[in-house]
């Protein structure tokens, strides 16, 4: 009976059911906990204590804010397209799960290794924009037509920088595969890729960052011109899910970091998946410094710096990383 | 290459911001913490109004009810009612305001009438009007109306502030409120 069972649950189906149940539960507990975190570097960063009153030192806040979000009435506006509308959180959100499957987050804990990982995750994060773009259309919104137009033109922009920087490091490691390339930089600390590409590290991390529409690049949810840009109309659970992609994809893209360039789950002592957490917590917590450091670029000069700057610094990164691979292998 | 430099130039500039904030993060917060901590520092503080006791009896305000601050108020916050009485029926002695307690605004206090001839029945503030211009302290000729240091002033409905400043003024003016834990 029992080796029939583990027979089962070494089957990949099995694998990939187990892996997605287990992402979906640190999804959620990972929601709230960024939650919570931001705005304690946001309270910290500003001299104010953030939140205080619920549980000790405003633990359980992000408990309490998503009991709120989900008791709340889905209301969907007047004129609203209801299946588009309402398709538009679930696709938000959905893909992003499969997007933790190829993450090596220890040296055998992987949901799915699989030689196209990297192509994967770039693949299912880019329905994001698809998600944002049919949220805009369906509120019948102006503010959420805006912030959508914006969320799809800023990430079809910094989609090309990303996939050079990445690109860059494919080329230099000879795979897709994040173990693979976790594994190459395994000698030590002077051989992880952000001291051999940090041009691709910055050029990563910066589209990074207004990928996931974060400050300062977070002009599709624009509070002061746009009210909420894309989620304007939603509330409860469909702004919740929303909420909960966006900081998803922050996990996901700072995972992808922190197995591209810093290591994985390599360290310099005991190496193992708290390492992997580790780094990606501290590329999480930079990400919340630049939001409350940094003011919201404008339109023009979001786009300046993706078309004038990354891409052309990406891609002559790219033309030497080749010619030094070329010339030394 | 001014260019490059120009772009370094900039590039380093948000080094700095980043700086500038990780500075603050760790420094200690400003922020009073309200119902733990409570402000201490006061003297420019402008709460509502209130009424200054004689010297002599704490009871009395020194208002002589001349009604200039009622007809003065912009907002029409202040209603005063009071009725007339015989010379020294209320008080035996002459009675003199001290010059020097002069509250801020109003430029030497006179003299109060040797005999009250007046008795303060009510001196209502509708403090959901007032917009705290200070004219009432300004020219109150007896400096009998002077700002409170009532921070933590809050009520639960629009009639918690209508106010009789004598009431008050008799009950100690709110000094027992200023504890946090009177505010519901």
């Amino acid at each position: 009976m029992i080796p029939t069972m583990l027979h089962l649950l070494a089957h990949p189906f099995i694998r990939i059911v187990i892996a997605l149940v287990l992402t979906m539960a640190f999804v959620g507990v990972m929601g709230l906990v960024l939650v919570y975190a931001e705005r304690k570097v946001a309270g910290f960063i500003q001299r104010r204590p953030g939140p205080f009153e619920v549980g000790p030192h405003g633990i359980l806040q992000s408990l309490a804010d998503a009991g709120k979000l989900v008791g709340k009435q889905l209301v969907r506006p007047f004129g609203a397209d209801p299946f588009l509308f309402w398709a538009a959180p679930i696709l938000s959100l959905a893909p992003v799960v499969v997007c933790f499957l190829p993450i090596p987050f220890g040296p055998s804990l992987t949901g799915m290794q699989i030689n196209v990982g990297l192509v994967l995750i770039l693949a299912f994060s880019g329905l994001n924009t698809l998600a944002l773009c049919l949220a805009g259309w369906g509120s019948a919104n102006k503010y959420s037509l805006l912030g959508s137009a914006r969320a799809v033109s800023q990430s079809v922009a910094y989609e090309i920088p990303l996939l050079l920087a990445v690109l860059a490091i494919a080329f230099q490691s000879g795979s897709l595969d994040l173990t693979e390339i976790t594994l190459a930089q395994s000698r030590s600390i002077l051989s992880w890729n952000v001291w051999v590409q940090p041009v691709a590290f910055v050029i990563f991390f910066v589209s990074l960052v207004a990928e996931t529409n974060r400050a300062p690049f977070d002009l599709p949810e624009a509070e002061s011109e746009l009210t909420a840009g894309f989620h304007t109309e939603y509330s409860g659970m469909g702004f919740g899910l929303f909420f909960l992609a966006e900081y998803t994809y922050m996990i996901v893209g700072c995972a992808v970091a922190s197995s591209l360039f810093l290591g994985g789950w390599e360290g310099p002592v005991a190496d193992g998946h708290w390492w992997f957490l580790a780094k990606t917590f501290a590329l999480l917590l930079v990400m919340m410094w630049f939001r409350w450091t940094y003011p919201r670029v404008r339109f023009d000069q979001l786009l300046n710096v993706c078309w004038k700057w990354l891409i052309p610094l990406g891609l002559a990164n790219l033309v030497v990383t080749a010619l030094v691979i070329k010339v030394v292998g | 290459m001014a260019m490059v430099a120009k772009t370094l130039k900039r590039l380093w500039s948000l080094v700095v911001g980043l700086e500038v904030t990780g500075k603050e993060f760790f420094k200690p917060w400003l922020t009073v913490h309200y119902p733990r901590q409570q402000v201490d520092n006061l003297d420019s503080y402008r709460g509502h109004i209130e009424l200054v006791p004689r010297d002599d009896d704490p009871a009395i305000p020194r208002c002589i009810m001349c009604s200039r601050c009622q007809d003065i108020c912009p907002s029409r916050c202040i209603t005063i009612a009071f009725h007339p009485v015989e010379n020294g029926d209320m008080a035996p002695k002459p009675l003199w305001l001290n010059p020097e307690i002069v509250s801020p605004g109003s430029r030497g206090a006179l003299p109060a009438p040797e005999r009250i001839e007046r008795v303060l029945d009510r001196f209502l503030l509708n403090y959901s009007l007032c917009s705290l211009c200070g004219l009432c302290v300004q020219n109150c000729p007896v400096a009998a109306i002077r700002f409170s240091k009532h921070v933590y002033f809050c009520g639960t409905s629009r009639e918690a502030f209508h106010l009789d400043l004598l009431e008050r003024m008799q009950l100690g003016n709110g000094i027992s409120e200023r504890n946090p834990a009177a505010c519901p």
